[in-house]
């Protein structure tokens, strides 16, 4: 497939406040680079993230979704990133019926402490989401800016 | 219409060196609703906040964009400067313009690009933020400390000093903990029970007091101010109203193999017992599982002798509920078994110890009365080695990869307190590295080393032999003159790591804080909160956090015991108002939200509803108790008819800002 050097992916990371926006802000304290595609939308819990979240920002023009929570068993709120994951395995099979690629959809487990982990995850996954290429398949054309 | 100013902070060159802050504060003054855009060099600053209390009354915002650092730093700072000039404080929204652009990013038009992307955002957000007011709710003037060592005594003695009521839950039958069991302290070579056995008294006569031994937490619901917690008293098969400890029972008993913790297995004890001499709460405890009455139903020997009459056979575990406003966790450290080290030869040579095992036998309350001889053939041993950091600082499975912090220290004691009794032994310590940070601590160890001749050896025991005479070969390299060494050592001591209590990990689930890897507990700032857990209302107080000597945990179980007498000391607490709730007229009462709750904060209850052709119908709807709801918004993904929303965080914001982003 060919990839389009200049092809520069909108990312929407949704991050829980307790861990994973909490690493996000140590990534950033300790001036770990990763690309500025990559924008945090902060919510209380990764459970707090509706599926329809997700697509709605591919039918508003993402390219992109990345959903960062605590690690199993260290949610703030004890259970909630068990609800995530079982929620995002459905959105999974669901986008899957679509036929959107999966990896342009991604849940990863972030502590406060993983600094250096979020940096690498959001490299990783902007990378990733590069090589797919622009998301055609649920944009709203009417969403598509001019 | 909305009145929205928005407020793009330098943060001197932090923000501004990467980020065109002008370029910043002129794009989003051209959003829908943005009346006033501005920066400025420190937006937290005294003179910032007045920018922006000022630009509050001046325009009459109706809602206000600080593009800044992340809002886990000022948020609180900008709410309250909003609300000092009539702003609902949850009117404002911070855009994490620092921690998540400037600092990350080099490129200027990129970083400028993303702040603006992330202002529009928090501007689309603010636009549909509702005014919201906290709620209070009372505080129980009541505290709970979990563990009963010298955390838990120090902390539940300073709540009490401070006039409130404060009730010890001990697993153990007795409290005091590891230190109970410890016979000298260092760097001041005094007697541990002698510091320690007043203040377990101390806490036993307190009348603010209440000692539950021999008990553990089963249940803790609720909330900060505010816990329902379930304690299991465990059946001790003896009325500890009636027992006087005198021991007779003790005396008596025909089961008398029966390996003694309280000595580290080295002794053996009674089926029916009382850990040490001066135990508290002085009374026996029978052991079922070597008791030949609960076992077999005959002998009741111990209950023949009790002229108090306290042995009762058919005692069972019972229940507690109470309510608490602060909880401490203080449950405390255990030594590691060694038995995994296949080459200390630990688990099958008895003159291989740990050194809490050379504690007891070095007490005049051990086995040996207080002379040192070897468990094996109770001879005097000549020559000793410690082997320093076993199972600290490893990376493989078997060990912790953390430094346990108070093996070299005690290390030091046991070699200063040998040579110093028996000055004809040996003593020999195999080190990585002496790590002796604390007040007179250095000192002490040099003391070791010039004063007592201890010899002090870096490098690592490869293998411990022992030999068909009785004696152990110690093989080990000397990392400085570069040799390979043989010792013919008598004894060997293991300088074990430490780990939190096995009883911490599902107390933490109960408890609903966090944990680390090592299962220690984590605090909710390293550095500014080191003695609160993340979740409001709980404490840590001593090793539980973190391997720690004896002053450091008093230090912290007192700081730990300030925290809770703050907060004890309220009437009522504001809540979080960020909480759920759930619109009556879409509800359909499925219960899906009341399962997913993990704080059982959705009840459901039957309401009248006039219907469209004006008669009434009764129906199920959920109804949230704000005071019990954390806000983590589980219910608002499972309601499948999306009655259930999150103030602060609702549907319709998150959409906002999504929409804001891919624009
Ligand atoms: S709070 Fe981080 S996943 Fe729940």
């Amino acid at each position: 497939m060919q990839v389009n050097e200049n092809f520069e992916p909108v990312i929407v990371a949704f991050c829980c406040n307790w861990c994973s926006y909490a690493g996000a802000d140590l990534s950033g304290t300790n001036r770990l680079n990763y690309p500025s595609n990559v924008k945090i939308i902060r919510v209380p819990c990764s459970c707090r993230v509706n599926p329809m979240f997700i697509l709605r920002a591919f039918q508003k023009g993402a390219d992109g979704v990345i959903l960062c929570g605590c690690h199993p068993g260290d949610c703030h709120y004890t259970s909630g990133n068990y609800f995530t994951r079982r929620r995002i395995t459905l959105l999974y099979s669901m986008l899957d019926f679509l036929g959107i690629e999966r990896n342009r959809t991604r849940l990863e487990w972030v502590s406060a402490a993983e600094g250096a982990k979020f940096a690498a995850v959001m490299n990783q996954f902007v990378e990733d989401v590069k090589k797919l290429g622009p998301n055609r398949r649920l944009e709203d054309l009417r969403c598509r800016k001019q | 219409m909305q009145r929205i100013g928005v407020f793009v902070c330098h943060c001197g060159t932090n923000i501004a060196a990467t980020v065109d802050v002008k370029a910043v504060a002129e794009a989003l003054g051209h959003e829908a609703g943005v009346v006033i855009s501005q920066d400025y060099q420190y937006m937290c600053s005294e003179s910032g906040q007045d920018l922006v209390k000022n630009a509050i009354k001046e325009h009459n915002l109706t809602g206000v964009v600080v593009c800044s650092c992340s809002p886990r730093m000022h948020e609180n700072t900008f709410r309250k400067a909003a609300a000092s000039a009539g702003l609902n404080p949850y009117l404002v929204e911070i855009a994490n313009i620092r921690e998540q652009c400037s600092w990350i990013h080099k490129d200027i038009a990129s970083a400028t690009d993303k702040a603006i992307v992330l202002g529009k955002a928090a501007v689309a957000k603010v636009h549909l933020n509702a005014p919201l007011t906290a709620g209070e709710s009372p505080v129980v003037k009541r505290a709970l400390v979990i563990g009963g060592g010298i955390a838990g005594i120090q902390t539940a003695l300073d709540i009490a000093e401070a006039g409130f009521e404060v009730d010890i839950v001990e697993k153990e039958p007795t409290i005091g903990g590891k230190m109970a069991q410890i016979d000298k302290t260092f760097p001041t070579l005094d007697c541990a029970a002698c510091i320690l056995t007043p203040k377990m008294v101390e806490a036993a006569q307190n009348e603010k007091i209440t000692i539950h031994s021999f008990s553990e937490v089963a249940d803790v619901k609720g909330f900060v101010g505010n816990f329902t917690v379930t304690i299991k008293k465990k059946a001790r098969f003896v009325d500890e109203t009636k027992c006087t400890g005198c021991g007779l029972c003790t005396e008596k008993c025909p089961m008398k193999k029966v390996p003694n913790e309280f000595n580290m297995g080295l002794d053996n004890r009674t089926a029916v017992y009382i850990p040490f001499a001066q135990a508290v709460p002085k009374v026996a405890t029978i052991d079922p599982n070597y008791c030949l009455m609960l076992k077999n139903g005959k002998c009741g020997v111990c209950s023949k002798v009790c002229t108090a009459g306290a042995i009762d056979y058919k005692q069972t575990d019972k229940m507690i509920e109470q309510k608490y406003g602060a909880i401490v966790v203080a449950t405390g450290f255990n030594p590691i078994k060694p038995d995994k080290y296949d080459e200390f030869a630990y688990s099958y040579c008895p003159d291989v110890v740990t050194s809490l095992e050379l504690e007891r036998l070095m007490n005049a309350a051990g086995p040996n009365g207080g002379t040192l001889l070897r468990p094996s053939d109770k001879t005097h041993p000549h020559t000793i080695v410690f082997v320093q950091c076993v199972g600290s600082r490893c990376d493989d499975e078997k060990g912790k990869p953390y430094c346990s912090k108070i093996c070299c220290m005690y290390t030091a004691k046991h070699a200063m307190l040998i040579r110093e009794k028996y000055p004809d032994t040996e003593v020999y310590v195999f080190y990585i590295d002496v790590r002796t940070p604390g007040k007179n601590f250095d000192e002490f160890y040099r003391r070791a080393v010039e004063q007592y001749n201890v010899h002090y050896i870096k490098g690592m025991v490869g293998k411990v032999t022992p030999k068909a005479d009785g004696k152990i070969d110690v093989q080990a390299s000397d990392l400085l003159a570069n040799e390979q060494l043989h010792i013919n050592a008598d004894m060997v001591v293991l300088a074990t790591a430490i780990e939190p209590d096995k009883t911490a990990r599902p107390l933490a689930t109960m408890l609903t804080t966090q944990m680390d890897t090592n299962d220690f507990f984590t605090e909710a700032h390293p550095k500014l909160r080191p003695v609160e857990s993340a979740t409001a209302g709980i404490f840590l107080s001593g090793a539980c956090q973190g391997p720690k000597d004896i002053p450091e945990t008093v230090a912290q179980a007192s700081a730990a015991a300030a925290k809770a007498i703050g907060l004890l000391c309220k009437n009522s607490i504001t809540c979080n108002p960020c909480v759920a709730h759930s619109d009556e007229l879409m509800c359909n009462g499925c219960s899906a939200c009341e399962k997913v709750c993990p704080y059982g904060a959705i009840t459901y209850q039957d309401k009248e509803f006039r219907m469209p052709d004006r008669s009434t119908a009764i129906r199920r709807v959920a109804s949230v108790n704000p005071a019990v709801c954390q806000g983590c918004g589980a219910c608002t993904v499972a309601c499948p008819s999306g009655a259930m929303d999150l103030n602060g965080f609702s549907n319709s914001q998150i959409m906002a800002e999504v929409d804001a982003i891919c624009k």
